[in-house]
């Protein structure tokens, strides 16, 4: 799960990291007022969940506040890589002197969490990584240690910061520390941190990405969901248990199990056709599921004919086609559907499809085949 | 012979009075596997499956009284964890997490801890392991694979099934099967079973099964071109994955524009692995 540069420095103002001052706001009136109480010299920065804000005119400067409100009326109207900006965070303009890069993330490879840090802030780490990996320092932390204080005097010496900052920095990343283990996310960044002309640090950009997998401990942070910046089918498919993602082609597929899902999309195009989506409906599949499932997919009108592609092993055929035959009764069905079933009782699954006007097959490759040319049909 | 697992095993099950615990503690039974207790805390004295199979409260319990030498962890996510500490305390040296969905930070933990123990754990999120005609320790179904030279690890569930299936259409079998699991940080990885394969006298060839995201088929290409004798044939899933989306495994996602299948493949054919374009392609390479 993503967090808003807003969320994400909130989070980081609650363990201690300086940030600077400022509130969200949803309209240009109240954008203005904000820019008012902060002095008129405000940065007027668009709340989306996507990087490259900056480049696409997302991240602008205002010298007052009348300037702050046309600014914001500007933003507020934008999309950003397809996505509307709805509300734009205020922050007071800080008098930068030197951008630095600051995160943690997991390194899979290494099994343990790492300290990125870089003295050329400001960019995308990953632009750094490509042009001068030697310029990042990085310092992986025992998961059951925690980061230790020479650590972090380890990160400041690595990016030469002058000596008068340590002792924040320090602090600095202690704090990010905490927060990256005590909200579980896979990422938690500061870029910029930075050296201001008052001679202190400032974090003035934030991201965050929370870990799905955790958040039944932190119900307060799951609350903090932009579903609006979701595809809505996608939002959908969670309510029931579902992994769906959109893609851009005119196979709806359902399948039973991740690596099999993704497999179903390559093996459609392998013979010419194009994926609708990826759907992984789990262990089970009663009718409610199937159900839920088939609506999803036929919301996008792009879909011309739907894949359906079961392995059954603790999951049996029949039971399948049972919640298919239900789920059709709920959800009219108007374009061709292959079905493939294999394994435990698939005989007696395809029994029962029979009279369904299905289009089944035996093997995948003849499933995919058979979906491709009832799409091109 | 066979990997991890045979007919010596002597299985816990931790979380047997769960739904999902006693429906495969039975399967695993019906296959012959040697399930000795399971653990429920507050249900110990209790039996179940018709009793069958002792409930202790606690993995020390369960070990001091049956002399179990491996642990398969039904429990639900948030308690995971907590379950293969518990067993590797008890002295378990071999634990499969079959629960789905346990945070990555908790992981990292487990692992470390794991390690310093000298502990071998499979999983978490994976559908276990399966040494056909001796021992199933997981959900892998026992007829969709027969006894055979093919050593087959994969990240990935249901095309596992896939893949055991297709083979033995045709006659092929399993030396043993291990499903590594779908997550970014898990306990075997593709090298270690690699390794296992390419010492166990009875595997010929071995099959892999991976997928988009991290590392791990490339570090195993490096294995099999300086190391391995025996010939592999592999398949990895997610070419047509988008970068930045996970794809239902936590661990199946294009970080960075690294991870992608195209990689991968590429990585293992050069060191002079067959990859197959499809899965029904698999048991053809093999000959």
């Amino acid at each position: 799960m993503k967090l808003h540069e807003y969320q994400s420095k909130q989070l980081f103002a609650k363990y201690g990291i300086p940030i600077p001052k400022g509130r969200v706001a949803a309209t240009a009136t109240e954008a203005r007022q904000i820019a008012e109480e902060l002095g008129g010299r405000v940065v007027v920065k668009s709340q989306v969940l996507v990087g490259g804000r900056g480049k696409a005119g997302g991240i602008r400067l205002a010298k007052s506040a009348k300037e702050a409100e046309e600014v914001a009326t500007q933003i507020l109207g934008m999309e950003i890589k397809g996505l509307p900006v709805r509300k734009v965070l205020v922050d007071q303009a800080a008098n930068i002197d030197k951008e630095i890069y600051l995160g943690i993330t997991n390194d899979r490879a290494a099994r343990r969490p790492v300290f990125m840090a870089s003295a050329a802030g400001g960019v995308e780490i990953e632009e750094v990584a490509r042009t001068n990996p030697e310029k990042i320092i990085k310092v992986h932390i025992d998961p059951l240690l925690g980061l230790r204080d020479y650590q972090a005097r380890d990160i400041a010496i690595g990016i030469d910061l002058p000596k008068e900052y340590w002792k924040l920095f320090v602090d600095i990343c202690r704090g990010l520390w905490r927060v990256y283990v005590e909200c579980d996310a896979t990422l938690a960044e500061i870029n910029p941190l930075v050296i201001v002309k008052e001679k202190t640090l400032l974090a003035l950009d934030g991201k965050m990405l929370l870990d799905d997998n955790a958040l039944f401990r932190h119900p307060d942070l799951a609350e903090m969901r932009d579903v609006d910046e979701e595809a809505s089918a996608e939002t959908e498919a969670r309510k029931y248990g579902l992994s769906f993602i959109k893609l851009d082609g005119n196979i709806g597929c359902m399948v039973n199990g991740a690596g099999l899902a993704m497999t179903t999309m390559d093996i459609i195009k392998l013979f010419g056709g194009e994926p609708a989506n990826f759907l992984d409906i789990g262990g089970g599949a009663g009718a409610d599921k199937v159900a839920a499932a088939l609506r999803i997919i036929l919301s996008d009108k792009n879909v011309k004919t739907i894949m359906f592609n079961v392995f059954g092993g603790i999951t049996r055929c029949d039971e399948v086609a049972k919640g298919i035959l239900a789920a059709l009764k709920e959800v009219k069905l108007t374009i061709p559907m292959v079905v493939r079933l294999v394994g435990t009782n698939a005989e007696e699954g395809l029994r029962l499809l029979a009279d369904a006007h299905m289009i089944t097959a035996e093997t995948l490759a003849d499933a995919a085949k058979k979906s491709v040319a009832a799409a091109k049909a | 012979m066979s990997i991890l697992v045979d007919k010596n095993t002597r299985l816990l099950v931790q979380g047997i009075t769960g739904n999902e615990g006693l429906f495969h503690t039975q399967q695993m039974l019906e296959y012959g596997t040697k399930v000795v207790a399971g653990t429920r805390p507050g249900k110990g004295g209790e039996w179940v499956l018709d009793g069958k199979v002792p409930v202790f409260d606690s993995c020390k319990a369960a070990v001091e009284a049956t002399g179990a030498n491996a642990s398969i962890i039904f429990v639900a996510a948030a308690f995971a964890p907590d379950a293969i500490f518990e067993a590797a305390d008890a002295g378990i040296p071999f634990i499969v997490c079959i629960t789905e969905g346990v945070a990555v930070q908790d992981m990292m933990r487990v692992r470390e801890y794991l390690d310093q123990k000298q502990v071998r754990l499979l999983g978490p999120n994976c559908p276990g392991l399966l040494t056909p005609g001796e021992a199933k320790v997981g959900i892998i179904p026992g007829n969709i694979a027969i006894p055979g030279d093919i050593g087959v690890v994969s990240r990935s569930g249901t095309l596992t099934y896939e893949v055991l299936y297709a083979l033995k259409l045709v006659g092929m079998g399993a030396t043993t099967c291990v499903g590594i699991g779908g997550d970014p940080i898990n306990g075997t990885n593709f090298l270690d079973c690699l390794s296992m394969f390419e010492d166990d006298p009875r595997t010929e060839k071995v099959v892999m099964i991976g997928e988009i995201g991290g590392t791990d088929e490339e570090k195993a290409a490096q294995f099999i071109a300086s190391k391995m004798t025996k010939p592999v044939v592999s398949f990895i899933a997610g070419q047509t994955a988008p970068p930045g989306k996970r794809m239902g495994h936590a661990g199946a996602i294009i970080e960075g524009g690294s991870g992608t299948a195209a990689e991968k493949v590429k990585a293992l054919e050069a060191a002079g692995v067959k990859v197959a374009k499809h899965p029904e392609e698999i048991p053809s390479l093999l000959k």
